[in-house]
């Protein structure tokens, strides 16, 4: 079994973004950049299946600029076998991306897609679903665990009421929660071998999709800021002030 | 111009985000059309249309429509869409897992999770976690839309009496298949749309010490919502998470117990009326949201509270 795994380099998590002043966007010049967190639950999932002996190969890809090859190399670190960069500029939104994956798999014919449920930049949650309609495979989205059968899946799905249980038949496309499993840190001498693993440089435009955004980016700016608050000295002021003040209790 | 929303329904009744998302599409266009997809859901058809803002309710059934696997609802959507310009959904997990599914098979950039109307192909919507706002303009023909259902009130349920007209099925896809859904039933109200919520983090140490938490909300009327530390750990389980990557509320009170506030926490609670947070570290960020800051140790602070919660004539409900 063969699986491809989609990830997507961003702001890390841990950085506190923050809003161009002419509103175009936010500042990513010198700022810290990693995985989407949820990716890397994707690429764990995937070599944990291979450990077990039920898959042959993980390939990692991103879609991006340059330099979001270091998000496949550190894929490739913690077990993926090869990688894939489809470069293309600027902001790429899900659909484009679906599209490019859709052209891969189409190619690599792979029988698993996995991919994070969410990036945290564009909070879109909406490239997983969309490849899967496009390849009119199943999908498994939000997925806390998978369970391997014969020519299926079966996955836990987190959802609002709580936890729902689906089967699909492989080939499908899984989006991962982070509570899928814990993702490993690369070793050193692992991430020295994963820069002589392969890694493959294609064009959006050459596979023959437009990346364009559909959507136009009017406007970013900060969100209001909350009005600071107090510090009450103890539980009773802390009730007298919701009653009366606040009047909420 | 006409709008089509994708009502959200367990086929005995509307579940309540629906109304906040009807509110949002009648903000777009007034001519709004529900799509209800499901099994033996007649009765919900019949309190469709006795809300005032759908003018034409449309109903669909089919045996595999009965647990809303977005492979069988797409292609259908996508076969009624031909008449409206904009598709919307609630941007809770029916709606993200369905919604990017239609918007690819029209060839639509969906726009995720909007919470203004600006106008019917301007919208607003929070990105990083909602620490930063973009104003989007879609130049798609047919618009791709998910709310957030917090950011809309509820629509009225009475008055309307639209004409519901019924739609043929389409066939069963067969590659995935319903198991199962593990509903936690509870008497409480619920996260997304209670008007208190209290919340406990890895401060909480266990699954037992919620128990501390309970009895508050019991007092309060509230919801019970927590962290993702403390669901990582086992202490609650998912469907109480609040966040980024869980739920969006936005109560008239929401007291946090024990969480430090990461960013990923308070995009899903910063914008609630009044925020109250009890931790021990008086540097926590969570302090910097607070309209009231207890710097205190938990595990005096919920039995105070509940015991100076007892001492007052009323309680707001
Ligand atoms: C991609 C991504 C998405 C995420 N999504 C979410 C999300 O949706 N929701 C979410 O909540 N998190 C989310 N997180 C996790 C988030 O980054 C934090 O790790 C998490 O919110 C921390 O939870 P916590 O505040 O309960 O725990 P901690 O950060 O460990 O804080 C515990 C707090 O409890 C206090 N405390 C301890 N003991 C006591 C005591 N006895 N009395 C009083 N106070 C005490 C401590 O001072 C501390 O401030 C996400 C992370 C990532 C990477
Ligand atoms: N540019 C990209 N390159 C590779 N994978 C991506 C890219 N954008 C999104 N994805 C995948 O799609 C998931 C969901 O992203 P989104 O729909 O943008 O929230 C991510 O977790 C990734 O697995």
């Amino acid at each position: 079994m063969k699986i491809l795994v989609a990830v997507k380099r961003v702001i890390d998590y841990n950085v506190q973004i923050r809003v161009k002043e002419d509103g175009t966007g936010v500042v990513t010049d010198n700022v810290k950049m990693s995985s989407n967190p949820p990716d890397d639950n994707a690429i764990e999932e995937a070599v944990k299946i291979k450990e077990s002996g039920k898959a042959s190969e993980i390939i990692a890809i991103t879609v991006g600029e340059e330099k979001s090859q270091e998000t496949v190399r550190k894929a490739l670190a913690v077990g993926a076998d090869r990688g894939i960069l489809v470069k293309a500029e600027g902001i790429i939104e899900p659909l484009a991306v679906a599209k490019v994956l859709q052209k891969i798999v189409d190619k690599e014919k792979p029988d698993l897609v996995f991919m994070g449920k969410q990036a945290i930049d564009d909070d879109c949650n909406q490239t997983g679903q969309m490849l899967s309609a496009l390849l009119n495979w199943p999908q498994a989205t939000f997925a806390s665990k998978i369970e391997i059968k014969d020519k299926a899946l079966e996955v836990t799905r987190e959802i609002d009421e709580g936890l729902e249980t689906i089967e699909v038949n492989i080939p499908a496309i899984v989006t991962c929660d982070l509570r899928l499993n814990e993702p490993r840190y690369a070793s050193l001498p692992n991430i020295m071998k994963a820069k002589k693993k392969p890694l493959e440089i294609l064009n959006a435009s050459d596979l023959g999709v437009d990346t364009a955004p559909r959507v136009q980016q009017i406007k970013v700016e900060e969100p209001p800021k909350r009005k600071a608050g107090i510090k009450v000295a103890n539980v009773a002021e802390l009730v007298n002030k919701l009653k009366n003040e606040a009047k909420v209790i | 111009m006409s709008s089509l929303l994708i009502a959200e329904h367990n086929n005995k009744e509307i579940k309540s985000f629906t109304l906040n998302a009807i509110t949002a599409a009648s903000q777009i266009d007034n001519d709004l059309h529900v799509l209800l997809i499901g099994n033996n859901c007649g009765e919900v058809a019949k309190s469709l249309s006795e809300i005032p803002a759908i003018k034409k309710v449309l109903h669909v059934e089919a045996p595999y429509y009965e647990n809303y696997l977005a492979e069988n609802f797409a292609p259908l959507i996508v076969k009624v869409s031909e008449n409206y310009t904009h598709i919307v959904s609630s941007a809770n997990t029916f709606g993200k897992n369905l919604m990017p599914r239609v918007a690819a098979l029209l060839d639509t950039s969906q726009i995720s999770d909007i919470i203004k109307v600006i106008s019917s192909d301007t919208f607003l919507r929070p990105i990083y976690a909602g620490n930063a706002f973009a104003t989007v303009k879609s130049n798609d023909a047919k618009k791709c839309i998910t709310i957030r259902p917090t950011s809309f009130e509820p629509c009225e349920i009475t008055g309307g009496s639209a004409p519901i007209e019924k739609v043929e099925s389409m066939e069963e896809f067969s590659q995935s298949k319903f198991i199962k859904r593990e509903e936690v039933k509870s008497d409480r109200p619920e996260l997304g749309t209670a008007r208190v919520v209290i919340s406990g983090g890895r401060g909480m140490q266990n699954g037992e010490n919620f128990k501390l938490i309970n009895a508050v909300a019991d007092k309060l009327n509230a919801a019970i919502g927590a962290s993702r530390a403390a669901v990582d750990a086992g202490y609650i389980s998912n469907e109480h998470q609040v966040g980024q990557t869980g739920k969006v509320v936005v109560p008239d009170l929401y007291i946090a117990v024990g969480i430090s506030g990461a960013i990923q926490h308070l995009a899903g609670m910063k914008e609630s009326k009044i925020i109250v947070a009890i931790n021990k570290d008086g540097e926590a960020p969570i302090f910097s949201v607070a309209d009231y800051g207890l710097e205190a140790d938990l595990f005096e602070a919920l039995p105070q509270l509940l015991e100076e919660l007892n001492k007052l004539n009323t309680i707001q409900k």
